[in-house]
């Protein structure tokens, strides 16, 4: 049986066909950052069962310029994971009532952005306070 | 009998890992990956051999490592999985297996070492 040839539209390069595509695949981009984050974490644990040496050696590569690079380039991206998380959250969420009232899309937005500035302070405060 | 779907599981992992890492995400990035190595906002010996050593050896920090660890990669795979689409490749269940499976393997590998750490 011949093959059916019907019209497929060519979608090589489709998000940058318009910025809001290119903010999504930008989102979905964060991803992968997430993912080697966790890795490198992982890596860090992994060398520390292997005594002070070894993890030694996996903190000095965390100062190489490729590191440090990475890491701002993951920083760049979590936050771009943030912002997003708490702007789709009204979306993703069930209406929210407050003594009957809905709570409006901006309020939730506002809510977990804020939400997230007070874990940010007090995470650092923490590690500030533990490592002083 | 009705199969039930895994979809919640997965999606709950996915949840979790979202939040954790929407508010927590950027914090540990800067503190791990910048302050210290840097020794800018921290001081050098923060993450010395002894400290990550306790921290580890703490049951919250352990909780904490394991947390931030296993949600991330549950996270970041469900989402790599269905980003495929966006690039062309058409999805199978074998490859929702291997990208769920890897973010199960790493999860398994963290809490070995977890105990391991003692």
């Amino acid at each position: 049986m011949p093959a059916i040839r019907t019209y497929t539209r060519p979608m090589t390069g489709w998000w940058r066909r318009s910025s809001f595509y290119s903010w999504y695949m930008l989102r979905e981009a964060s991803s992968v950052i997430v993912t080697a984050y966790a890795l490198v974490l992982l890596t860090g644990l992994w060398r520390l069962t292997q005594g002070e040496q070894a993890f030694d050696a996996w903190r000095a590569s965390l100062a190489s310029p490729l590191a440090i690079a990475f890491h701002l380039l993951a920083l760049w991206l979590f936050v771009v994971h943030t912002l997003s998380w708490f702007k789709v959250m009204p979306k993703t969420m069930g209406f929210v009532r407050i003594g009957g009232k809905r709570v409006s899309d901006g309020a939730i937005i506002a809510a977990g952005r804020i939400a997230a500035v007070v874990c940010t302070i007090v995470a650092y405060a923490l590690f500030r306070w533990g490592t002083s | 009998m009705i199969k039930r779907s895994n979809k919640p599981i997965f999606w709950a992992l996915f949840g979790a890992g979202g939040m954790l890492c929407a508010l927590f995400g950027p914090v540990l990035v800067f503190i791990t990956g910048i302050a210290v190595p840097l020794g800018f906002g921290a001081s050098p010996d923060a993450m010395s051999y002894p400290n990550v050593l306790a921290f580890a050896q703490h049951w919250l920090g352990k909780l904490v490592l394991l947390a931030v660890i296993s949600l991330f990669l549950f996270h970041g795979c469900h989402r790599m999985y269905h980003a495929l689409h966006d690039f062309g490749v058409h999805v199978s269940s074998g490859m929702k297996a291997a990208f769920h499976g890897f973010a199960a393997l790493g999860s398994l590998a963290a809490l070995v070492l977890l105990i391991k750490v003692g």
